[in-house]
């Protein structure tokens, strides 16, 4: 079942790819077939984060770009992440709204993802549905993330190219500063940069970014996504980070902002962390089944005052599996 | 050796597309469903207004949703409906629920499933008839896509 439609992604067939992406979402083991069936063709696309705070405009501005795109003759995948709720696990996905002038142009493929109880902005899955888009030939894959907070930085594992909003009237610069998304971008955009306060805003960033005395001194950029202002040039710089990434090392003048990591480099810290993620959650998978009457034990404890978190999770990784005392253990001698 | 899930192998929820066909702007219906379903653990994916019968069928596809829902007031119930369903079986989405709501005499909805189209919840209709619908009636239709030949 797998092999055909492992084919029709790499064909760039919609429904293959649109199907694929389920599979792979769902993460059994259909899916994970298919991944391994089109390890081989996933690497090609240029992978852009699109990232920042609720409400600054980032759907609009990915919808504007991917516009962008379609002028230079690129093919554009789109994933875009909003978050599930917690408590029922739904959720509303709202980004097409932003979105609809390419609806029914097959060179933009648009696929919504709920962000199914991860942190950090970015559903587990959603390397494995850029993979996809990407394996279906479209280049860029860009990913727009839920709007991240402070110390939210997931999204710089996905992207070749991280690609920072703000907007003003959004907390100003320095608060933006404190929270490790800047630190992760390749490229700041200040969006809806027709108000008041867009240009107080760009200079105070590129103040800040001009103080760090190491990393990254990503530019900024002004745009006003509703009117396509700037996109263009937007455009020409995340193409232009890619091919910096993928200059010779030494090649002073086509070296983009990227700070020495290059594409390799980064795509090999992006494998790591991928493997690490898939081996922590395999193990603790397993590490939890059989221990829930345990676990419940201690939580008893922890809630009564008897015993604190620490020694609770001491004693449930040193205590030998499965070891589900009917009993709480005795927690202080 | 078996190989390690990269993602959780969670059972996948109910995905919805709501979308506003035709030219009318009343899309308070459509926001009060959306948020309805989503509360009760679908993924909704939401359009907005004035969509077209194909960004309807595309937006389908490039989501493989279960279910697409359509909020008309204008009146058009008799066009829209009919051509969406028949641009989701052209694009080989059959398997596909078509639902929807807004102001349609029932002679017109018995027409309507007559020609494919689910049924359809009227205003003031409970949500919760309309979310244990798309529950059982996605049950059935996933249990005979996954039984058929064609993926």
């Amino acid at each position: 079942m797998v092999d055909p439609l492992a084919q029709g992604v790499r064909d760039g067939e919609p429904r293959a790819i649109a199907r694929a992406i389920t599979l792979v979402e769902e993460g059994g083991p259909e899916g994970l077939a298919l991944l391994a069936a089109l390890a081989g063709v996933v690497g090609r696309a240029h992978r852009v984060g699109v990232t920042g705070p609720p409400g600054v405009g980032k759907s609009t501005l990915v919808a504007a770009l991917a516009r962008a795109w379609r002028t230079a003759g690129r093919r554009v995948g789109i994933v875009a992440v909003d978050p599930t709720s917690p408590f029922t696990g739904g959720a509303l996905l709202g980004d097409r709204v932003r979105m609809g002038a390419h609806f029914g142009d097959p060179g933009v493929f648009i696929r919504s993802l709920a962000s199914r109880g991860a942190q950090g902005g970015v559903s587990l899955a959603t390397h494995d549905v850029a993979d996809v888009l990407d394996a279906g030939g479209f280049d860029p894959v860009v990913v727009e993330t839920v709007g991240v907070g402070q110390g939210e930085v997931a999204i710089a594992g996905v992207a070749d190219t991280v690609v920072v909003v703000v907007a003003p009237g959004h907390g100003d610069g320095v608060q933006a500063m404190k929270g490790g998304v800047l630190e992760a971008a390749d490229l700041v955009v200040v969006n809806q940069a027709d108000r008041d306060g867009a240009e107080g805003l760009a200079a105070e960033l590129r103040a800040a970014i001009e103080l760090r005395e190491t990393g990254v001194r990503p530019p900024v950029l002004l745009a006003t996504a509703t009117k396509g202002t700037g996109v263009e040039a937007l455009r020409d710089a995340i193409d232009g980070h890619r091919r910096g990434l993928e200059a010779p090392p030494g090649d002073g003048a086509l070296r983009g902002t990227g700070g020495g990591a290059d594409l390799v480099g980064r795509r090999a810290s992006r494998a790591e962390a991928r493997i690490r993620d898939a081996v922590d959650r395999a193990r603790s998978a397993a590490f939890w089944s059989g221990r829930a009457a345990a676990l419940a034990g201690w939580v008893e404890l922890v809630v009564g005052g008897r015993a604190t978190v620490a020694e609770a999770a001491s004693r449930l990784v040193e205590d030998p599996p499965p070891a589900p005392p009917r009993r709480p253990p005795e927690p202080r001698p | 050796m078996s190989p390690v899930p990269t993602a959780p192998a969670v059972p996948r929820p109910i995905r919805v597309l709501v979308a506003k066909a035709g030219l009318d702007g009343h899309d308070r219906g459509a926001k009060v469903v959306a948020s309805a379903l989503r509360d009760a653990g679908f993924e909704v994916i939401y359009t907005g207004l004035r969509q077209t019968p194909e960004m309807i069928a595309e937006a389908a596809l490039q989501e493989d949703v279960d279910v697409v829902g359509l909020s008309i007031h204008s009146g058009a119930h008799m066009t829209l409906f009919p051509r969406v369903v028949a641009l989701l079986r052209e694009r080989g989405l059959g398997h596909v629920v078509v639902t929807g709501g807004g102001i349609i005499p029932p002679a017109d909805a018995k027409a309507l499933e007559a020609v494919g189209v689910g049924r359809l919840f009227g205003p003031g209709t409970p949500t919760r008839d309309l979310v244990e619908y798309l529950r059982s009636t996605v049950a059935e239709r996933r249990a005979a896509r996954a039984a058929g030949p064609v993926r």
